[in-house]
């Protein structure tokens, strides 16, 4: 079979791809895993989502079913339950191989929508010593467990990181009736929202501990006890503050990197800030034909700017003009900016983009240029790196277009 | 007193202050904080998202939520009542898995759609 388009990934980011590509008059084939479409948004039951875009705080199941119903609509092929093996290029069209439950299937498509989400850094990727016995989970495979399988990981629970999925899982294996014995954070700072370490934490009296992690994991068969440490402003544990904390169940809330094993098969070149692909405006990668979107282009904080993301890269599909790429360079204290690279063939006058800041800052200025004219600038009173800051520019103000220039600076 | 207000991602710091049973607040972006501070000091309630059985297959669970806010006292009385409640057959997202919880008029509901497809 022959598509305009696949997309890879039955996620929001996916879902919104599909939905917009088909509206814009593709064909569509939405390749997906899971037996269910809906990616991560199956397993976050707690509400918050979706406020930006529909005005209203929705569960995560509740928001995907929005996408779902629209999809539904449309005359995309959704093939569930499949497994991508190979993508290669061949001449002008892209030839992907999957595994589904009808064998091994072969489709033909111009151009394809990586939406493949990511993944969460494991106890390997934190260099955490120790017994290699069971009990130790990342947040999500803790949520997934409960969430979907409905089965409880632990009964006494210690979990490391203060992001919101470590929080929000902290309540969640409370209410299901497990003992969560703290929540410990490496940093001095809580990482995730203000609003949920107070109605996560707070209300369920779980202690939070900053400036903590956890050194070893002791356990025969089944994890027993972890070795917590105080640490340094460098985040190096200290030596002598150990202490032993029991517990049968260890939850990683560690980070997000963006999944791009796919990407990397089709040569797409990565940003090393991002760990996702170099785009442009209309989440085009560097190689024609193939766009990232959602969490495989970079972890988002709020499921409404993945959406956003890929619905863009699924409008910009039918577009045949040719791209010609300048570069979007970056100063001062960002951590990024996405998209990296500016298409000046394509519309310019709503270029969305989203960055973070490096660290945490008080009185910004974001300023773009594009030579020596300022096209945008914006003052932020606060920045803080795990909020993701979006601004819509209009490049048609520039005179020359080039030598584009994102920079943050104190006001 | 100091307090969190947690009815959106701002998290506005409130200061309460009590005199003579009347509440003021300050540091609220919008009126949502006052009338937060002033549950939180009478009669606390949150909206509570969590799962139920069901016996349909490819659901172990499904995902539920009550449609309004309960008192906050109550949400391990609800858990407890989530124990209790096994779905039968695949409902349609929104339905009412029970009615009218602690005399609030608060239902729960369903979060997820089980007559999706699932292959």
């Amino acid at each position: 079979m022959k598509y305009d388009v696949a997309v890879i990934g039955g996620g929001p980011a996916g879902l919104a791809a599909a939905i917009k590509a088909s509206l814009s008059g593709a064909s569509v084939i939405l390749i997906e895993r899971e037996a269910r479409l809906g990616g991560i948004l199956k397993q976050c039951i707690h509400d918050g989502f979706g406020v930006v875009r529909f005005g209203e705080k929705l569960s995560g199941p509740e928001y995907a079913d929005r996408f779902i119903k629209q999809l539904r609509q449309t005359n995309v092929q959704v093939s569930l339950f499949s497994f991508v093996t190979s993508t290669v290029q061949d001449g002008d069209l892209y030839k992907i191989t999957y595994v589904c439950k009808d064998g091994v299937q072969h489709v033909e498509c111009d151009n394809i929508i990586l939406a493949t989400g990511c993944r969460e850094r494991t106890r390997n990727g934190i260099f955490i010593h120790g017994d290699r016995c069971a009990g130790v989970y990342t947040a999500g495979a803790a949520q997934n467990l409960v969430n979907i399988l409905g089965a409880v990981p632990g009964k006494k629970v210690v979990i490391l990181g203060s992001g919101d999925i470590g929080l929000i899982m902290a309540r969640r294996l409370t209410l299901e009736g497990a003992k969560v014995v703290g929540v410990y954070e490496a940093k001095p700072t809580p990482s995730g929202l203000t609003r949920n370490i107070h109605q996560c934490l707070n209300d369920f009296d779980i202690p939070l501990h900053l400036s903590s992690t956890v050194t070893k994991v002791l356990g025969t068969t089944r994890l027993e006890r972890v070795e917590i440490s105080r640490v340094d402003e460098q985040m190096r544990p200290i030596a002598g503050t150990e202490q032993i904390v029991d517990c049968d169940c260890l939850v990683l809330a560690v980070g997000l990197i963006p999944e791009n094993e796919i990407a990397r098969g089709l040569k797409v070149p990565l940003d090393p800030k991002t760990k996702g692909a170099i785009v442009d405006q209309n989440c085009q990668t560097l190689r024609n034909g193939i766009y990232a979107c959602g969490n495989a282009l970079h972890v988002n904080d709020l499921v409404d700017y993945v959406s956003e993301s890929g619905e863009t890269a699924g409008g910009a599909v039918q577009s045949r003009d040719k791209r010609v790429l300048r570069k979007i360079e970056t100063e001062g204290k960002l951590l990024y900016v996405v998209p990296q690279r500016l298409d000046v063939n394509a519309p310019l006058d709503k270029v969305v983009m989203y960055f973070r800041a490096s660290e945490e800052l008080t009185d910004q200025r974001l300023t773009v240029t594009a030579g020596d004219e300022v096209v945008f600038t914006k003052n932020y009173a606060k920045l803080l790196p795990p909020e993701m800051e979006r601004v819509v520019v209009n490049f048609n103000k520039a005179h020359t277009l080039d030598d584009f220039v994102v920079r943050l600076e104190d006001k | 007193m100091e307090m969190v207000c947690i009815v959106c991602p701002n998290g506005c710091r409130l200061n309460v202050t009590e005199q003579d049973g009347r509440v003021s607040v300050s540091g609220n972006k919008c009126k949502r904080g006052e009338t937060f501070a002033v549950a939180e000091l009478t009669n606390p309630t949150r909206s509570v998202t969590t799962s139920v059985k069901t016996t349909v297959a490819g659901y172990p669970v499904v995902s539920v939520k009550t449609d309004g806010e309960i008192p906050k006292s109550k949400i391990f009385d609800l858990m407890e009542l989530c124990g209790k409640i096994i779905v039968t057959k695949p409902l349609p997202i929104g339905s009412v898995v029970a009615e009218d919880l602690f005399g609030t008029g608060v239902n729960l509901i369903t979060t997820t759609d089980m007559e999706e497809t699932n292959e």
